[in-house]
């Protein structure tokens, strides 16, 4: 009965390509063509426009509570891998994301506007509902890579969720199950370092997130989360891989949640001024408009009418959803769609509704 | 007519409507290679007659065997997932009153997720609590979900195979007690309509309401009331959500006595509801005041003697309608 060593292969790989000056490791440049480069840009600074407007909103009392992303831009390097055919299973701090697979700002503005329709799913984007139970829509997305599987169908399931899911165990779940069942998903841990206002040091004793994948025998990386071109590769080659039959993996974004855990709460009661400043100078979109400039792709010219545009969009969807709940909505409509078919027993309360309405008309 | 245990006839469902339709799989606990090898239960032969890929043994994971039916689903496939017993459906609960119930309605409509929970409830056993503890209100209580609880074989088959093919997440509980007792099945393909109840013994002095294993136990006491010059009527729910308030109604209405009856506990139990909708839609059909026999308001007693005081019987039954003649 010896007592001896099991040799297993344990290898957490950190992985940056532009470092905070926004210069570029050569040898890891994953080739990215120049217009999809502009895109990333654009979607970023998108992103970062949308979420400062949103707050103005939240203060002004035109949307209720939200989960601001400034800081977690570099996520659309992500979503960017994904085909159309492939599903986008977020959280609550996946904007830029859900913007690049089509959602539009509107429906964002929906949601947290209070109205039913900000959930509804455009017709041909394969994007989930933003799932609240923290760590839940991990689940989602091993059902969805087991019916890619079950149907032969090349597909992947990409699942958003923060460092603090990891500590749930519906995250362990469907990590062991997808591992098990080899379903193509990839699970996208944005470690922003703060879990509401638990730090990632008490959220986890591990010393890297991305380690967890050792237990369940998949791969697991560390990316840069606030280099876009690192994001991009590292998701490339996890995508490709759970395409090609190759299973799950685990990436850690590691990022920094630059503003508050979500409207509701003030983060200068829990951590310091000093921390905030040092993750402001890895800003992503600061970052990678340095490396984009020193490459010609952009000038200040073209910053500077990128970000009119940019605002001028954010401006125009704000308008749209103005208009659209200036309209107002028939509060009837809150009965369908909790079943295919309307039950009797519902039909009869929605008729209650009708009539209390009527009677407030005459 | 064939005469099948609710465990075949639930696996006839099963493999009917998995040779109807490839998008049908089952997964869960010992679906596939299971410790019991018994060809009474549920999943009985799956394995081998539809291989790995169709009938999935999962890991010990509730939460992720219900995520893996709500996830399965979207794409378009219809899950038959197993939780092996009703108290283990609080591990899964997140996914099912939270997701499989919520997510058509917050996806507009646009994502439908036709899945089907199957669990076996039930005390009789002396397995103890946390294996016997029925939770049919827990799930009742949940928009979005239809909860079905059939009493006889024939019910299990028409209704599990509605359930299959039913655009909307349907929690399916089985009694284990009936896995047991044979009854007639027909031999022709058929189907039983979810949200429909059925008379299975008109009277017209009582309405007895009851539902799984307690519609046999209704029938019993009606048998025994019937011999004492009481003619009571035994309405079989099956399904809790949506509810048949129509059969309800017109049945208290005609009778003008109620008595509930269920082997959950009674606070908070559905007899409430019943009792409920019939003091606000019939209460001047009344001619005495309701009752409700069901099991005491404690956890299922381990010891075997002690679980039999715990379930109701027809003599609990007899009592409480002779009580209200």
């Amino acid at each position: 009965m010896p007592r001896k060593a099991i040799n297993l292969t344990c290898k957490v790989e950190y992985l940056s390509i532009l470092d905070e000056t926004g210069k570029l490791d050569k040898k890891l440049d994953p080739s990215i063509p120049d217009d999809l480069l502009l895109r990333l840009y654009r979607a970023m600074l998108l992103a970062r426009r949308f979420d400062e407007r949103m707050l103005v909103l939240q203060r002004q009392g035109k949307i209720g509570t939200f989960a601001p992303i400034k800081g977690q831009e570099a996520q659309v390097g992500a979503a960017a891998v994904l085909e159309p055919g492939d599903w986008l299973v977020p959280s609550f701090r996946e904007m830029p994301s859900e913007l690049w697979r089509g959602k539009s700002m509107e429906s964002v503005l929906f949601t947290y506007g209070g109205y039913n329709e900000g959930g509804y799913i455009p017709e041909g984007i394969n994007n989930l509902p933003v799932s609240i139970p923290v760590g839940s829509q991990t689940l989602h997305a091993v059902g969805l890579g087991y019916a890619m599987k079950y149907r032969g169908d090349k597909s992947v399931a990409m699942v958003f969720f923060g460092d603090g899911a990891t500590s749930e165990g519906d995250f362990h779940e469907a990590m062991n199950f997808a591992a098990v069942f080899r379903t193509p998903t990839v699970f996208m841990c944005q470690n922003n370092h703060w879990a509401i206002s638990v730090p990632r040091s008490r959220q986890s004793h591990s010393k890297t997130l991305a380690q967890k994948a050792l237990a369940y025998d998949m791969p697991g990386i560390q990316l840069d989360g606030n280099d876009v071109l690192a994001v991009y590769a590292g998701a490339k080659e996890a995508v490709d891989r759970a395409r090609s039959g190759g299973g799950p993996t685990l990436i850690e974004l590691v990022t920094y949640r630059m503003s508050m855990h979500t409207t509701a709460d003030d983060p200068k009661k829990y951590r310091s001024e000093k921390e905030v400043e040092e993750w402001e100078k890895r800003d992503p979109i600061v970052r990678f408009e340095k490396y984009l400039r020193g490459r010609n792709l952009l000038t200040d010219a073209g910053v500077e009418e990128m970000d009119e545009d940019v605002r001028n969009e954010v401006r125009e969807a704000e308008e749209r959803w103005l208009e659209q709940i200036g309209k107002g909505v028939d509060p009837l409509d809150m009965f369908d769609h909790a079943y295919a078919e309307m039950p009797p027993s519902l039909r009869a309360q929605k008729e209650e509704l009708e009539r209390e309405l009527s009677e407030k008309k005459r | 007519m064939q005469q099948l245990t609710m465990g075949q006839a639930v696996n006839q469902a099963l493999r009917e409507e998995m040779l109807r339709d490839f998008n049908v799989f089952i997964a869960g606990e010992g679906v596939g290679v299971s410790i019991h090898d018994n060809p009474l239960m549920p999943t009985a032969g799956l394995l081998k007659d539809f291989g790995p890929e169709r009938v999935k043994d999962t890991p010990v994971s509730e939460a992720a065997i219900a995520g893996l039916a709500v996830g399965s689903s979207v794409m378009g496939l219809r899950p038959v997932v197993e939780i092996m017993f009703n108290p283990f459906v609080t591990i899964a609960s997140d996914m099912i009153v939270n997701h499989a119930a919520k997510l058509r309605y917050l996806s507009g409509g646009k994502s439908t997720f036709p899945l089907v929970v199957r669990m076996k409830s039930g005390a009789g056993f002396g397995a103890g609590c946390q294996h016997s503890h029925n939770l049919e209100a827990w799930m009742a209580h949940c928009p979005g979900l239809k909860v079905v609880m059939p009493g006889t074989p024939a019910d299990a088959k028409g209704l599990l195979k509605s359930a299959i093919r039913d655009d909307n997440p349907v929690v399916f509980i089985e009694d284990m007690m009936l896995y047991f007792i044979p009854g007639p099945v027909p031999e022709e393909e058929y189907t039983i309509p979810i949200g429909k109840a059925d008379v299975k013994r008109v009277g017209s002095d009582v309405s007895i309401v009851s539902w799984s294993k307690m519609v046999g136990v209704a029938l019993k006491g009606a048998q025994i009331l019937a011999e004492n010059g009481v003619d009571a009527e035994v309405v079989d729910l099956r399904t809790l959500l949506p509810l048949d308030r129509e059969t309800l109604l017109t049945s208290v209405r005609k009778t003008g006595r109620l008595v509930v009856l269920h082997e959950a506990t009674r606070t908070g139990g559905f007899a409430g509801e019943i009792c409920a909708i019939v003091a606000e839609d019939a209460l001047n059909s009344l001619k005495a005041p309701f009752r409700r026999v069901t099991g005491p308001d404690i956890p299922v007693p381990f010891s075997p003697p002690l679980e039999r005081f715990y379930i109701p019987d027809e003599n609990n039954l007899v009592e409480a309608v002779l009580g209200i003649m």
